[in-house]
C-alpha cells in the first residue's frame, strides 16, 4: 500500500466507532450500503468499551462482591478480608474488553464494513482527510459523525499523562490505588468511581458545588444511596467549591470553600475531575461543511439525526444532550436508516438511566421533580422494599420502587428504583411507558415471586387501590 | 460548500406545512428572492422566496409532502458569483439544549423531551404539541412509515391506546397508504380547545370501492384547508347535538337605509352589507343571551361564558372555507365594521389572513345571500354554541295587519335567517328568543341603532 496517497470512496463514512458509530455502521451495512468506519482506536467500542461503561462496571462488580462478602458476616457467612491483586484485576478487565472488542471487529468484518484507523477531518461536505492513516482521503455520499465526547478539565488544570489530576479514563486504567482520592463532582461518574476506589481501599472525599448529589434525580431516590455513601466515603462536601488545585511532588494541594467559608488546604494523592463531558467537535474541520453547532459545541441535529448539511448526519454524545450509550446506539441506527431511505426517526419516550453505585439508582420517563416544575398533577406511589420478601433475603430492604402516574387516566409516566439490581428492574418501566401502559396493566401482569420485580407490580397496585403487601387507602370498598 | 434551505418557523403553533408547489428544478440557477416554494399551513398559504443565490443541488420535497419546521427542503450549490449570498436559513436552536454536563443532571430534560411533554423542548427541530398519543413503539413506527398522524386516529385499544390495527385501518381508509396524507390538524379558526381525541377525520366507510369500474375517474389531492375543514366539521357534528330553527326577516327598511348610506361608507373604504347589520344585531343579542356566547367544557362540567364578542365570518374563497374573526364587534360602529370586514375579506381571498385573525371567535355568521341561497342548516363552528345563517333577501308577498284590523298583502323584502345551536347548552325556546331578538333588531333599524348608543 502506498502510504499517504491512497484515496477511497464510499457511500457512508462513519467517523467514530463507539456505540453510536458502530451501530450506525453495522445498520447501514445491513441495509446494503457500502460503509467505512474510521476511528483512531484500532478496534470498535469507543469510550464506552475501552474507558467507560464496561471497565467501570467490571470494577464495580468487584466492589459489590467486597461489600456483599462483608455483609454476609451478618448472615452467618464469614470470609477473610479480601485481597486485591491489581495486576490480575487489570488483566481480568482487559479480558472483558478484548472479548467485546474482538466481537465487534468480527461483526464488522462479516458485514463488510471497512475499518480504518485514523483521525478524520472534513475538507468539504463530501470528503475528509485522514491523519495517521493508510488512506489519505475518503470521499463519501453521506457521513455520520459519532466522535463522542471527552471529560471536561477543571479550569486552570489539564489531564497530563502521569499527572495526579485525572479524568475518568485514567481512573479506570486502575494503575494503582491511591491512599486518598478527592472526587470533584457529585454526578454519577464521580459517585461510581468514588465507590470503586473506596471499596478498593482509598480514602475518598467527594466535593459537589450543588446542595445535593445526583442533581436531576428525584431526591428520595438519592437518599438511601447518600446514607450508604456517607459510611463509605471519608467525607461528602456539598455546597463546596474547589478554589484551586495545585499539583505538587507528594500530591495535589486542594483549596476548598464551603458554605461556612474557606477550609484548610489539604493534600490528596489524586484528584478525579468528574464535572461533565464536552462533545468532540473541535478538530473535525466542521467549518468546511454546513454543519451547525449548538450549545457547548455540540452538533445540532433533527429527529432524523440530520445536521444542517444535507450530506452529514450525527449521532451520540457529539450531538449533546444526555450522554448515554443506549441513546447513542439508537441515534446511530436512525441515522443509518434515514440515509438508506427509510422513514426512521428518533422516537423515544423514556430514556432509562442507571447509576451503578450500591445501591443502584435507575429511572426513566418523568421525574417527580420535573412534574413539580411543570405544574403537572401526578400520583406518586412508592413501594418500600422492606415489604419485599426477596429484598429481605438479600438484606437490601432499604430500596424502594416508585411509580409516577397520571392520576386522570392511570397511565405510567415515570418509574424510579433505588436498590440492588435496579439496572434490570427499570426495563419494565421503560417498556410500560413506551407501550402507553396503565398502572392497572402493570398491576395485573403476574410478576414472579419472590423477586424484586414484584415491587413494581405492588407499587402499581397501590395506585389502583388493591395492594396486598401494604394496606390499601380505602378498605371495605367493593 | 453547499447551503440548505429549511422550512422556517411559520408562526405560533405551526409545526408543519404542506408543500403546494415547488417552483425550481435541480440544476436551476436562482437568485436571492426568486420564488422557491409555495407551502400551506392549516389555513395560510405562504410563498417562500430563496434566501440565497446559487444552483439548486437537491430538492428533498415534492408537491403534496408535509414538511416539518426545520426540515431541509432544498440544498444549493453556491454559484461562482454568489459569494455574498445570504446565509442558509438558520437552523432552529433547541429552545432548551440540555447541558452537556454530567449525566444525571441533564437526564430529565431529555427524558421529558423524548416523552414529548411540552415543558421540555424536544431536540430540534420538531416539537410535538400536546401529550403523546399512547401507542407502542412498533405502532408508532408503522404510523410513521405509512404517514399516519396518530393524533388523527380513534384509539381502538384499551385505555385509549392506538393499536397497529387502528393505524392500518386508517391508512386503508385514506386509500393511499404509501403516500403520507398526514392527518388534518384542527383549523386555526376554532383551535383553542383542541378537538377531543375521539374526533376523527375518517370520512365515509373505511374501504372505498374501485370507482373506475363504473367509469372514468380522476383524483384530486385533499389539501390542507379541505382537510382542516373536514376535521372541524366532523368533530363538530360528532360532538354537538345540532338543532336548527328558521325564520324570515323583513329587511325592507334596513335595505332602504343601506341603499341610502352605502355610498358614504364606500367612500370610506368599506362595504355596508347585511352581514354588518347582522353582526351588530348578534352582538346585542349575545349580550342579552350570554349562553350563546359560550363553550361547553365537558371535562370541567362547566359552561364557559365569554365576556367578549368576537364574531367569525365564514368566507368562501377559491381555496376553501375560511373564518376570519372580527373582534369586539359590540364596541365598533357600522362604519368601522364595514371597513374592517372588507379588509378581512380581501386578505382571506388573497390568502394573507394571519393565524391570529382566525382564532378567538365566540360566534359565527355565514351569509350565503350573495350567492342566492335560501334556507339551509349550518354546522356549528366548534367549540362555539351557535351559528347564524343568512339567505338571500327576496321580494315576497307578505300579509300585514292594517291599522283598522284588516289585512293587506304587500311586497316586502324578506330574508331567510337560520340559527343552528348546541342543544347541550341551550334549548329551543332560548334559540327562538335569541333569533327573535336578532330579527327584531334587523327589522327595525332604529332599534338596532339605539342599541349602539
Amino acid at each position: 500500500m502506498v502510504m499517504g496517497e491512497m484515496e477511497l470512496t464510499c457511500e457512508v463514512l462513519v467517523i467514530g466507532s463507539g456505540p453510536a458509530g458502530y451501530a450506525a455502521a453495522f445498520r447501514a451495512a445491513d441495509l446494503g450500503l457500502d460503509v467505512t468506519l474510521v476511528d483512531p482506536r484500532p478496534k470498535p467500542g469507543g469510550v464506552c468499551l475501552f474507558e467507560g461503561c464496561i471497565p467501570s462496571k467490571t470494577g464495580l462488580h468487584l466492589a459489590e462482591l467486597i461489600f456483599d462478602a462483608r455483609q454476609a458476616a451478618a448472615m452467618g457467612l464469614h470470609y477473610d478480608p479480601p485481597r486485591l491483586e491489581l495486576a490480575e484485576v487489570r488483566s481480568w478487565k482487559q479480558q472483558v474488553i478484548d472479548t467485546m472488542a474482538d466481537g465487534l471487529v468480527h461483526l464488522g468484518a462479516r458485514r463488510g464494513v471497512q475499518l480504518i484507523k485514523g483521525r478524520a477531518q472534513f475538507e468539504s461536505s463530501t470528503t475528509v482527510r485522514l491523519e495517521q492513516a493508510e488512506v489519505r482521503r475518503i470521499r463519501f455520499r453521506h457521513a455520520i459523525i459519532a466522535t463522542g465526547s471527552q471529560p471536561l478539565a477543571f479550569p486552570g488544570t489539564d489531564f497530563r499523562p502521569g499527572g495526579r489530576i485525572i479524568d475518568s479514563s485514567r481512573a479506570l486504567a486502575l494503575a494503582d490505588i491511591p491512599a486518598s482520592l478527592l472526587v470533584i463532582g457529585g454526578g454519577y461518574v464521580g459517585l461510581e468511581l468514588g465507590s470503586l476506589y473506596a471499596a478498593f481501599g482509598s480514602r475518598v472525599e467527594v466535593v459537589e458545588v450543588g446542595d445535593r448529589l445526583l442533581a436531576g434525580i428525584d431526591h428520595d431516590l438519592v437518599e438511601p444511596l447518600q446514607r450508604r455513601l456517607t459510611g463509605l466515603f471519608a467525607a461528602i462536601h456539598l455546597n463546596t467549591r474547589v478554589l484551586a488545585l495545585t499539583e505538587k511532588d507528594d500530591g495535589v494541594e486542594v483549596q476548598l470553600q464551603g458554605a461556612a467559608g474557606g477550609m484548610e488546604p489539604r493534600v490528596v494523592d489524586r484528584v478525579l475531575v468528574a464535572i461533565g463531558r464536552q462533545p468532540n467537535t473541535g478538530d473535525l474541520g466542521l467549518d468546511k461543511t454546513a454543519v451547525h453547532l449548538g450549545g457547548r459545541g455540540s452538533i445540532t441535529v433533527n429527529t432524523q439525526q440530520q445536521t444542517a448539511d444535507p450530506h452529514i448526519f450525527a449521532a451520540g454524545d457529539v450531538t449533546g444532550g444526555i450522554q448515554l450509550a443506549h441513546k447513542a446506539t439508537r441515534e446511530g441506527r436512525v441515522a443509518a436508516e434515514v440515509i438508506a431511505g427509510k422513514n426512521s426517526s428518533y422516537d423515544v419516550r423514556a430514556i432509562p438511566a442507571v447509576v451503578y453505585t450500591d445501591p443502584q439508582i435507575a429511572w426513566c420517563g418523568l421525574t417527580e421533580e420535573q412534574a413539580g416544575k411543570q405544574g403537572m398533577a401526578v400520583a406518586v406511589q412508592k413501594f418500600p422494599w422492606k415489604y419485599s420478601g426477596r429484598a429481605q433475603t438479600m438484606a437490601a430492604a432499604d430500596g424502594f420502587t416508585k411509580l409516577i402516574v397520571n392520576p386522570g387516566d392511570g397511565r405510567i409516566l415515570g418509574v424510579g428504583v433505588v436498590g440492588r439490581n435496579a439496572e434490570s428492574l427499570i426495563a419494565e418501566g421503560v417498556l410500560a411507558i413506551e407501550m402507553g401502559a396503565l398502572a392497572e396493566d402493570m398491576a395485573l401482569t403476574l410478576h414472579p415471586h419472590p423477586t424484586l420485580s414484584e415491587t413494581e407490580a405492588e407499587a402499581a397496585e397501590i395506585f389502583i387501590g388493591n395492594p396486598i403487601l401494604t394496606l390499601p387507602k380505602h378498605r371495605g370498598d367493593r | 460548500m453547499s447551503k440548505t434551505f429549511r422550512l422556517p418557523d411559520l408562526g405560533e403553533g405551526v409545526g408543519e406545512a404542506e408543500i403546494l408547489a415547488v417552483h425550481v428544478t435541480v440544476g436551476q440557477s436562482i437568485r436571492e428572492g426568486d420564488l422557491l416554494l409555495e407551502v400551506e399551513t392549516d389555513k395560510a398559504a405562504v410563498e417562500i422566496p430563496s434566501p440565497v443565490s446559487g444552483t439548486v443541488d437537491e430538492i428533498r420535497v415534492h408537491k403534496g409532502d408535509m414538511a416539518k419546521v426545520g426540515d431541509i427542503l432544498i440544498s444549493f450549490a453556491d454559484s461562482a458569483t454568489a459569494g455574498a449570498a445570504g446565509q442558509p436559513a438558520p437552523a432552529a436552536e433547541p429552545a432548551a439544549e440540555p447541558a452537556a454536563g454530567e449525566g444525571p443532571a441533564t437526564v430529565p430534560d431529555r427524558q421529558a423531551a423524548a416523552a414529548g411533554r411540552p415543558a421540555a423542548t424536544p431536540s430540534y427541530p420538531t416539537a410535538v404539541p400536546g401529550a403523546p398519543v399512547p401507542a407502542s413503539p412498533a405502532t408508532r413506527r408503522l404510523a410513521r412509515e405509512l404517514g399516519v398522524d396518530l393524533r388523527a386516529l380513534t384509539a381502538g385499544g384499551a385505555g385509549g391506546v392506538v393499536t397497529r390495527d387502528d393505524v392500518l385501518a386508517f391508512a386503508q381508509g385514506t386509500g393511499k397508504p404509501e403516500v403520507p396524507p398526514p392527518a388534518p390538524e384542527p383549523s386555526p379558526a376554532v383551535s383553542e380547545p383542541s378537538p377531543p381525541p375521539e374526533a376523527t377525520t375518517e370520512i365515509g366507510p373505511p374501504v372505498l370501492p374501485d370507482f373506475s369500474q363504473w367509469g372514468q375517474v380522476s383524483r384530486e389531492p385533499f389539501h390542507s384547508i379541505r382537510r382542516a375543514t373536514a376535521a372541524r366539521m366532523t368533530a363538530s357534528w360528532a360532538q354537538i347535538p345540532h338543532v336548527t330553527c328558521q325564520d324570515a326577516v323583513d329587511i325592507t327598511r334596513l335595505e332602504a337605509f343601506r341603499q341610502q348610506h352605502k355610498g358614504e361608507i364606500e367612500r370610506g373604504g368599506g362595504r355596508m352589507t347585511m352581514t354588518i347589520f347582522a353582526m351588530k344585531a348578534v352582538a346585542t343579542a349575545l349580550k342579552r343571551f350570554p349562553r350563546f356566547n359560550a363553550s361547553l367544557d365537558p371535562a370541567a362540567q362547566e359552561i364557559v361564558i365569554k365576556h367578549y364578542y368576537h364574531i367569525g365570518i365564514a368566507v368562501d374563497t377559491e381555496h376553501g372555507l375560511m373564518v376570519p374573526v372580527i373582534r369586539d364587534v359590540d364596541r365598533k360602529s357600522i362604519k368601522e365594521l364595514s371597513v374592517e370586514l372588507q379588509g378581512v375579506l380581501d386578505r382571506a381571498r388573497e390568502r394573507r389572513t394571519s393565524r391570529e385573525e382566525m382564532v378567538g371567535g365566540t360566534f359565527t355568521i355565514t351569509n350565503v345571500g350573495g350567492l342566492g341561497g335560501s334556507y339551509f342548516t349550518a354546522i356549528i363552528n366548534y367549540p362555539e354554541v351557535a351559528i347564524l345563517g343568512l339567505g338571500q333577501g327576496r321580494m315576497q308577498p307578505v300579509v300585514v295587519t292594517t291599522g283598522e284590523g284588516g289585512h293587506d298583502i304587500v311586497p316586502r323584502l324578506m330574508m331567510p335567517i337560520v340559527l343552528c345551536f348546541d342543544h347541550r347548552v341551550v334549548d329551543g325556546a332560548d334559540a327562538v328568543r335569541f333569533l327573535r331578538q336578532v330579527i327584531e333588531l334587523l327589522e327595525d333599524p332604529d332599534e338596532l341603532f339605539l342599541t349602539m348608543i
